[in-house]
């Protein structure tokens, strides 16, 4: 099953502010260790808002509303994607994330499970795969 | 509370099982037996944690937890200990003297030495004096950390019957006095295959499931999944571990479009490729050029993941290169012969040269007989007949077909298509 640990931003990746070199080498031994026990799928940091945009949709009209944004603790920072066997794995992965501000910086991840095929009604049991095009 | 704290355990011995078992093997000298402490000091872990609460650093908890058993028992058991110093001597000295370019290439991105202990436990696990279905087991056991009850679920046998099967395991394991070593570099590429097969044979194994079956069993393609992205991060500079990793992200990334809504199997060319899984795509096609750049002639694992590529890169069925997919198979059939891949080829060649030079191939290996009672080659034939407009051959080859497959739902549909050519002959 898929997590996504979610970093939220605050006023420094807002600002674009790059992280220092500590930080990267903490964030990049975590990265590391996801990829070394193979549940490392995706991730990415996000530039600050200030260089995005949001479509607004009011009524039958979309609206093109420019960067930045202000309630910045609402605001993501960027992205960790994780394949895991369990929500307590997911749990444990978690808990190891680096602080993603750094050292003592109030900080605050979220994690939140994706939708799986499982998750969709259940259909009918599948005869046995015999699908000679495939690779 | 106490279940709780069960579970969050649990998942911390999955993320470190198989490092923990593999610096005890590295220390005992024998996999059966690191496993064991290792199983004692979860058992510990489970004593204590439950009482006082995870610690900051459960990994590390276990590891000196684990290795002060390992100590002990070789501290109490003076047999145990001589026989060991000799091996472990011996060991040392022949490895070192024998793979330098293997360990040096692991050695110069190696950050831990865990790294090289879990490499020697996966060549270990999938060691050829054990059956393949040993190899499976075992493999999950040490490397995946499963219990012996969740793998018995995932091959639906009772769970007395996969004990048995580890403890044979590991006991044919010591009494060929197989070391906990990486192979001699004269035996590397053999050794490495049987680990890329076994591998490959866990991810079919979950990847053939129906849905209708056991979480376990799909489980088991996540699992071979991870293993290989394991192997790929412990052995960078072989080609064919990127090629697997490759070939079974890009077959993964079908799965949620193999089935419609009623549960039947939709052929490749038929699935909706929107619900394709494109970051699983994006890493295949990531883990192939990575095979590829490492600048050797393609083996047959590097070579299936190109045409599932070339599947992959196709957002339309319409737009699919067949005529490099024909190449492909020529040349996978060059390098692993085999009468399926060549029927294979002439599907494809049939697609991008037309159906006669198809059949032409699909002729050739109908009289060469070797695909005898396999009903997917009288099922080929017939889709080749039909586009060449041959409607009573075609129906007579699809009717051949259907009486040769055992899948009802598939005789059905076979037999539907006989009826539906014989109609368009009179038509």
């Amino acid at each position: 099953m898929r997590f996504m640990i979610i970093v939220k931003a605050n006023a420094s990746t807002e600002a674009g502010v790059m992280p220092d070199e500590s930080l990267f080498a903490a964030m990049g031994d975590y990265n590391q260790q996801l990829a070394d026990a193979g549940v490392l799928l995706d991730g990415a940091g996000l530039k600050p808002t200030s260089q995005g945009w949001r479509i607004r949709y009011e009524g039958e009209e979309r609206r093109v509303v420019d960067g930045p944004f202000t309630e910045t603790r609402e605001l993501i920072a960027g992205y960790t994607l994780i394949e895991v066997r369990s929500r307590e794995e997911a749990m444990e992965w978690s808990r190891r994330f680096p602080n993603p501000h750094g050292p003592g910086v109030s900080a605050e991840i979220e994690i939140r499970p994706l939708y799986e095929m499982d998750d969709f009604p259940p259909s009918p049991a599948l005869e046995r795969m015999r699908d000679l095009q495939v690779p | 509370m106490r279940e709780q704290a069960d579970a969050a355990i649990a998942a911390v011995w999955r993320i470190e099982s198989a490092r923990i078992v593999a610096t005890l093997a590295r220390i005992v000298r024998d996999v059966g037996l690191a496993e064991e402490l290792a199983q004692d000091a979860l058992v510990a872990a489970l004593e204590t944690w439950g009482r006082d609460g995870i610690p900051e650093r459960p990994g590390a908890w276990l590891v000196t937890c684990a290795r002060n058993k390992a100590f002990d028992l070789l501290r109490r058991d003076r047999v145990l200990r001589a026989k060991l110093e000799q091996i472990g001597l011996d060991l040392e000295a022949r490895e070192a003297a024998s793979v330098p370019d293997f360990t040096d290439d692991l050695d110069a991105k190696r950050q831990d030495v865990i790294q090289d202990d879990l490499l020697r436990l996966i060549f270990t696990a999938c060691h050829p004096v054990l059956s393949p279905d040993a190899r499976l087991a075992l493999t999950l056991k040490l490397l995946g950390g499963l219990s012996t009850a969740e793998i018995a679920r995932a091959f639906l046998v009772p769970e007395s019957t996969m004990a048995q099967r580890i403890v044979r395991a590991k006991r044919t394991l010591g009494e060929a006095r197989v070391a906990f070593a990486l192979p001699p570099p004269a035996e590397l590429d053999q050794r490495l295959d049987t680990v890329l097969a076994t591998v490959y044979l866990m991810f079919n194994e979950g990847y053939a499931a129906t849905a209708g079956e056991d979480w376990m069993r799909p489980a088991l393609v996540a699992e071979a999944l991870r293993l290989g992205r394991v192997l790929a991060g412990l052995a960078p500079q072989e080609p064919e571990v990127h090629g697997l990793v490759a070939l079974m992200e890009l077959q993964a990334s079908r799965m949620g479009a193999r089935a419609d809504a009623a549960g039947a199997p939709v052929l490749l060319l038929d699935q909706d490729r929107s619900r394709w899984d494109g970051v699983l795509i994006r890493r295949g096609l990531a883990a192939l050029e990575r095979a590829a750049g490492l600048g050797e002639a393609p083996g047959p694992y590097q070579l299936q993941a190109h045409i599932a590529a070339c599947h992959a890169r196709a957002h339309r069925a319409a737009l699919t290169d067949w005529r490099r997919i024909a190449g492909l198979y020529a040349e996978l059939a060059r390098a692993q012969p085999s009468p399926v891949v060549e029927l294979n080829r002439a599907v494809a060649v049939g697609m991008a040269d037309g159906p006669a030079a198809g059949l032409l191939l699909a002729e050739r290996l109908a009289q060469d007989g070797r695909l005898d009672g396999y009903h997917w080659l009288p099922s080929v034939r017939a889709d080749l007949l039909l586009k060449l407009g041959r409607h009573q051959e075609a129906r007579t080859e699809f009717e051949r077909a259907a009486a040769l497959t055992a899948n009802a739902r598939e005789r059905a549909l076979l037999l539907g298509k006989a009826h539906a050519a014989a109609q368009a002959g009179t038509a």
